[in-house]
């Protein structure tokens, strides 16, 4: 992909980027103006409700709405037979939105109801009659590993296992990364240490429940306002589950309410469309926090065994993991990226990585935030600080005599570019935090942490106004602040004011297809098409600048939003500012707009290390976060700001996954915990302030050297915190999170060691 | 169901209604008056995001009925800018960059107002205490303590 760059990022002085401007939907959000994706309505709109399965595992014998049917202000009612049963590519999407034969967890939708109230609506799925055969369940990935297990697809054969197994299980596949053989390694090693871990289920937690609005109308063509991160995808799943042409589906991304990954697949934008065609009129679903519990993705649970050795210099010779994540009723736990992550901060001769994607009787997961990175860095940092201290080493001067750098061959394959692990190290290692003094029962704790980053289809279009604005219009759901940043790049590179472009995320008819706003790509990505689309512009104001001088195009160069005559020898005129040519537009050519359509590759990967300091409570194992630091690098960071953001944000979350967070389920497969009360996120007076670092090596991928910043932040903080909790406990503890009881058993069980000893 | 007629001062302007008994009053605001700036992040009194003020206190609007509305004072994020100027909460928001994703915004603003509205001088703490019946998912709570922080000492000088 030609750049035609001439920017070094290194030493390039920006005008805009690198500045904190305020956001352009600010004032919307401040205000209470801004429209989520329960702020919708339309005329005569009907509300949805969901019926979900109270099992974790039974075979649904039949379903009869007829009761349901008869009450009045009932408009429709839909089951599985409402879809397409179509591809298998979407079979396990569909068989998720809406049960089919059987019911794979305890919140599965088997039914939904279109009713003129929401009332009615919940009386109407009380008269649904399903006729469950309870089956048995299992829920724990190990005890789902096992022979006997009760299985969840009779047809599920392990895949990439040599040769194939003769009989199903729920185990869907396996994957191996890596290169030389630890087993070699772990001979020229001075110390080996061998572990297992445990991390339960965690959910992204957004605080806007997923919502939609869908009108069908009876032409077969629909729209759907929704909150997610990928309108595109929407489109394309619903179209096909509903057996519609994808043009005659149009979507428009509402506002959103968090994302982190979970609204990246469908749950009740295509039982929303069925209804609202089956009854002829609009329908809103808007899910309730125990629906987004039960039933919306969470993140896998794991469960890891993870062998280092190292020699007394602090070189790692053999690295060796096997992972098991289960991830819900369907195939796609997350583990291929968590086996691919494992090692990836390393410079390794003998590594290698094993998974395992293993399917339970609970909801099927759906990416978080670095998917399948952040528990396979707990185990492997947590090994790595044991070493450390086994062999008398600092714990960063360890990573540093190991870390990855340019040139070297990650151990999930390819040779990484430039990379700014090393400078990540070393800013922490002067950073105060890292010296200053620890009070009692206090504990520091470092670790660190990789993130790929994608690329992926994009595309930006750009319209200069008559009055020399900019309309910049955007195919990426805006999950943290990407409109500022996409008006910044775009005025940056047509040198006229923040405040002169406007951006906004089109709908799906407005503007071609583009991925998911996840894997850290926007920044990234949209970035990149916006800087390309401006300078697709940039050529065609040029263009008719020369037509106005009559000189030739090549003549003419654009310098701080102006078109200018090459030199004195190309002519002597006056430069024309970007509303002059705009002004004049429809007199030299008609409308100026640029384009940008790409397949982004060149997302350079990123590195974080955090560092945490944690107070225990020895009478009742609480654990306090004392102070915290994210050191991460950015590539370069649009907006210092949101990039902090994103780090304080991904910390966070971090800090709740270690702590406090985790599905619970009873004996008899329900989720225990599913609401803000039981399942408990962080809140601000859990916290210190979280300070931040923004290491900037430029990713040579990027015109600007940006890299993605969103998901890194919450690989190192598991680990980070362990170590803490372990140092200041002076007991290793291996299983999240560590809540009060087990932290207090930890302790316990220390005691219990020594008085034997 | 049977419906109540409620009537009540939002926002500093009468406002009547009718709702159903069981109704609450953030389905009152939301779904019958148009104004969705409260949030619905969970509907049991755990996240904040509905918050209101009824006769200055703080309230989860999730948790009260419409009916109870009746005869009352409620204040919302649609009535904290005076006219097209923001308050000082609501300026400070947005230059700290305190909100990423601005569900939570509603809400916390309205917290914040109402802790300095009885405190114009509060520690650290004082504000982590205040907000922690507030969840924000995407900030890690660091920029919207220090834009309240600022609001507070923008407010004292008056
Ligand atoms: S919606 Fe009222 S507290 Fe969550
Ligand atoms: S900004 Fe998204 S929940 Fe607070």
């Amino acid at each position: 992909m030609p750049l035609d760059s001439n920017i070094d990022p290194a030493t390039h002085k920006f005008n805009l980027v690198g500045t904190r401007p305020l956001r352009p939907d600010g004032v919307d959000k401040v205000t209470g103006r801004a429209k989520f994706g329960a702020d919708a309505n339309a005329p005569g709109m009907l509300v949805g409700k969901i019926l979900r399965s109270p099992h974790p595992h039974a075979r649904i014998r039949s379903i009869n709405t007829a009761k349901a049917a008869k009450l009045p202000g009932v408009k429709a009612i839909v089951t599985a037979a409402d879809f397409k049963e179509g591809k298998r590519a979407l079979r396990d999407v569909l068989c998720n939105v809406m049960a089919r034969g059987k019911a794979l967890y305890d919140g599965h939708a088997v039914a939904a109801v279109a009713a003129t109230s929401a009332s009615v609506a919940r009386k109407a799925l009380k008269l649904i009659q399903v006729d469950y055969e309870i089956l048995p369940h299992v829920t724990d990935v190990d005890e789902a590993m096992k022979p006997g297990a009760p299985l969840l697809h009779d047809d599920m054969i392990t895949a990439h296992v040599d040769p194939a197994p003769k009989k199903p299980s729920n185990v869907a596949a396996r994957c191996e990364f890596g290169h030389g053989d630890p087993e070699v390694g772990f001979k020229q090693a001075d110390v080996v240490i061998e572990r297992s871990f445990r991390t339960e289920a965690t959910h992204q937690g957004y605080i806007e429940p997923h919502a939609c609005l869908a009108s069908m109308g009876m032409d077969g063509q629909g729209e759907l306002w929704v909150c997610t991160q990928g309108h595109y995808m929407v489109r394309n799943t619903c179209a096909a589950l509903l057996g519609m042409d994808v043009s005659k589906l149009r979507v428009t991304a509402s506002e959103i309410g968090g994302g982190f990954g979970g609204k990246t697949t469908v749950f009740i934008e295509p039982v929303a469309l069925a209804l609202s065609r089956k009854a002829g009129k609009p329908v809103k679903i808007v899910m309730s926090r125990e629906e987004v519990f039960r039933a919306s993705g969470p993140t896998s649970s794991s469960s890891m065994d993870v062998k280092i050795g190292v020699t007394k210099a602090g070189r790692i010779t053999g690295a060796l993991a096997e992972i098991r994540m289960q991830g819900g009723a369907f195939a796609g736990a997350p583990v291929e990226l968590g086996a691919m992550s494992a090692f990836a901060c390393y410079d390794l001769e003998h590594v290698k990585s094993v998974g395992w994607d293993v399917v339970t009787n609970r909801p099927k997961q759906a990416a978080y935030r670095a998917p399948g990175a952040p528990m396979v860095a707990f185990a492997v940092e947590s090994v790595l600080d044991e070493l450390a201290r086994k062999i008398g080493m600092d714990p960063i001067e360890l990573r540093l005599k190991n870390a990855a750098k340019e040139g070297t061959q990650s151990s999930y394959g390819p040779k990484y570019n430039r990379i700014g692990l090393r400078q990540c190290l070393e800013a922490t290692r002067n950073h105060p935090h890292y010296t200053a003094p620890l009070g009692p029962n206090e504990g520091r704790g470092v670790a660190a942490g990789f993130w790929f980053n994608f690329g992926g289809q994009t595309c930006v279009s750009l319209n200069i106004n008559i009055d020399g604005t900019v309309a910049l219009a955007v195919g990426t759901p805006d999950i943290g602040g990407s409109r500022a940043s996409m008006c910044m790049i775009a005025a940056e590179e047509l040198g006229i004011p923040y405040d002169k472009v406007r951006a906004i995320v089109a709908d799906t008819s407005s503007l071609g297809y583009n991925d998911i706003s996840e894997g850290s790509r926007v920044t990234f990505s949209t970035g990149l098409a916006t800087i390309q689309a401006a300078r697709d512009a940039i050529g065609k104001l040029c263009a008719r600048a020369a037509k106005t001088w009559g000189i030739s195009p090549e003549a003419v160069v654009w310098e701080n939003g102006h078109a200018k005559p090459s030199s004195p020898n190309a002519g002597d005129f006056a430069p024309l500012s970007l509303a002059d040519i705009a002004k004049k537009a429809g007199n030299t050519g008609g409308p100026i707009a640029g384009h940008f359509e790409v397949n982004a590759d060149g997302a350079g990967v990123s590195f974080a290390i955090h560092l945490a300091d944690a107070a225990v409570d020895p009478e009742t194992g609480r654990v306090q976060i004392k102070r915290y630091t994210v050191i991460q690098d950015a590539g370069k960071a649009v907006h210092p700001s949101y990039v902090e953001g994103q780090f304080q944000g991904g910390a966070v979350q971090g800090i709740g996954w270690a702590l406090n967070e985790e599905y619970v389920y009873g004996k008899d497969g329900r989720l225990q915990n599913a609401g803000f009360l039981d399942y408990r996120i962080p809140v601000a007076s859990d916290l210190p302030m979280i300070d931040t670092v923004i290491v900037e090596v430029p990713n040579p991928g990027h015109p600007y050297g940006v890299r993605g910043v969103g998901e890194t932040s919450i690989v190192p903080p598991l680990a980070a915190i362990a170590n803490a909790v372990s140092a200041a406990a002076d007991v290793r503890l291996t299983e999240l999170p560590m809540s009060p009881p087990r932290v207090l058993k930890a302790i316990d069980g220390k005691a219990a060691g020594k008085a034997r000893r | 169901m049977s419906t109540v007629r409620v009537s009540t001062t939002i926002n500093g302007d009468a406002v009547a209604y009718l709702c159903e008994v069981d109704e609450t009053l953030l389905d009152v605001l939301r779904d019958r008056l148009g104004l969705t700036g409260s949030k619905e992040g969970c509907s049991t009194g755990d996240c904040g995001a509905c918050s209101v003020m009824l006769d200055g206190r703080v309230v989860c609007s999730c948790l009260v009925l419409g009916a109870e509305a009746e005869g009352r004072d409620i204040r919302t994020v649609e009535g904290l800018a005076a006219g097209d100027k923001l308050h000082p909460l609501q300026e400070k928001f947005l230059e700290f960059a305190a909100l990423q994703c601005g569900v939570c915004t509603p809400g916390f603003l309205v917290a914040a107002k109402a802790l300095l509205d009885r405190n114009p001088d509060p520690s650290e703490t004082e504000i982590r205490f205040a907000l922690a019946g507030n969840l924000c998912r995407c900030t890690g709570y660091d920029k919207i303590v220090r834009a309240v922080q600022s609001a507070a000492a923008e407010l004292r000088k008056g």
